[in-house]
């Protein structure tokens, strides 16, 4: 019997990289549009502007203190009420978009506290305006304590990016849900989608760790 | 857009949310406590001079960190009754949630074993302390008060992640507002109160991190 489940599932497997691709797909948009929200959302916050402040704090802090699993049933069941109209896949980039950006925004405007303020007010006095200071003076060293926890939020967002398999997205998690339905090996079906997302996110993991070695051995050079 | 929101049927389904509340405090409280058990138990087999244990804790936390907890969840799920281990619902979540939350307690641990300078080790140890007496006497004491921060962290990830365990038909929060969306069609009443609720838990686990981190700076010498 285990000869036959096995073999059916190496039969299976194609549509196990069909759906591990899904969730790469998917991944990689809501991490791009994530990318963005986190770093419009953190510049803004940090700029601390009144009413703007606290209307993204609200953001914030409801993504980050309400599970994923919440945010994606609000997504697809709740906003066709108010006439947003959504499938599954638009409803999960959607969703995983504002989801990671929340935290994507905390690590910018964390890395942004940073710079010292005698710099900006140096770059302004020399005449450069907000943008050219962005680019030239402010990036260029927020980046470098950004970058590892931004690298591991990615990997976060792989992984989380399974959950919207309950709301009908065939991802690599879905596959498995499915398959096991007719191959009741749990231990097999649910092993392969384990190591399918372990081969994505573990070098992602070592890619984030290698940042910030190499942020720790600057700084130790510059102290 | 929330004209038509009916508080009414909330306040009918406010027991059920109770109950969810209750269920996923006490979910989240027995999870925490076996992440915790795991955790101590893997830290202590990655930093063993037994180089098999090493390697077995590695593997262990590396897989758990490196794959999504809903396919952990499946895999004991659909998994371990093919193994002939017959778990509830119940049992298999806060297997899941522990063995989960343990890898990453267990890297917490570890930090904060390893924020102890090697000198203190090694004068315990010239002091003639066992291996069980440095870790009770040495280790712990100095280890616990940087690790609870992130601890209480993993804690608040732990309490949200339990809202997985509605796909295993667990009864919780957000199986409270499931059952509200497919009995009523209501969906927006249903899972902005689940929402609040889960709002609730965090902001008084965070609210008493809070303290915690300031009862650290302040401490009396």
């Amino acid at each position: 019997m285990f000869g036959y489940y096995l073999s059916s599932l190496i039969r299976a497997f194609p549509f196990f990289l069909k759906g591990l691709w899904m969730t790469i797909e998917v991944s990689a948009l809501s991490l791009m549009i994530g990318t963005v929200i986190g770093f419009v959302v953190g510049i803004a916050r940090n700029a601390r502007i009144p009413v703007l402040h606290s209307v993204l704090g609200i953001y914030i802090d409801f993504m980050r203190g309400t599970p994923f699993l919440v945010q994606v049933f609000i997504v697809f069941f709740i906003f066709p009420e108010w006439g947003l109209q959504l499938d599954a896949f638009s409803a999960s980039i959607l969703s995983l978009s504002i989801y990671a950006g929340a935290y994507i925004s905390e690590i910018v405007s964390g890395g942004l506290d940073i710079i010292p303020g005698g710099q900006i007010e140096a770059a302004s006095a020399s005449g450069l305006n907000w943008f050219q200071r962005m680019v030239h003076v402010v990036m260029p060293q927020a980046m470098r304590p950004i970058l590892p926890p931004l690298v591991g939020q990615y990997v976060l967002l792989i992984k989380d990016s399974s959950v919207v398999s309950v709301i009908g997205l065939t991802d690599v998690t879905r596959v498995g849900w499915l398959t096991v339905q007719r191959i009741p090996e749990g231990l097999m079906v649910f092993g392969l989608v384990g190591v399918l997302y372990f081969v994505i996110c573990y070098p992602l993991i070592h890619l984030s760790n290698a940042f910030e070695k190499r942020l720790r051995l600057q700084e130790f050079k510059l102290g | 857009m929330l004209e038509s929101f009916n508080f009414l049927v909330i306040l009918e389904y406010l027991p059920l949310f109770g109950q969810g509340m209750i269920a996923t405090a006490w979910i989240s409280a027995v999870s925490t406590f076996g992440a915790l058990l795991v955790g101590i138990v893997s830290c202590m087999m990655r930093l063993s001079p037994v180089s098999l244990l090493r390697i077995l804790a590695g593997a262990y936390i590396e897989f758990i960190r490196s794959t999504p907890l809903l396919a952990q969840l499946y895999f004991f799920y659909f998994g371990l009754p093919t193994l002939g281990i017959r778990l509830n619902e119940y049992q298999t979540g806060i297997l899941a949630l522990s063995l989960n939350s343990g890898a990453y307690i267990a890297e917490i641990i570890r930090a904060g074993v390893q924020s102890i300078p090697w000198g203190l080790i090694e004068a315990a140890m010239a002091s003639g302390l066992g291996y069980f007496q440095r870790i009770r006497y040495i280790v712990l004491p100095q280890a616990i008060g940087v690790t609870i921060p992130p601890l209480l962290g993993q804690t608040i990830v732990l309490v949200k992640d339990s809202a997985l365990l509605s796909l295993i038909s667990v009864m919780e929060l957000t199986r409270a507002g499931q059952l509200m969306n497919s009995e009523r069609f209501m969906p927006a009443e249903g899972f902005f109160t689940t929402a609040l609720c889960y709002l609730i838990l965090y902001h008084l686990l965070k609210a008493f991190s809070t303290w915690w981190q300031k009862r650290l700076i302040f401490r009396p010498a």
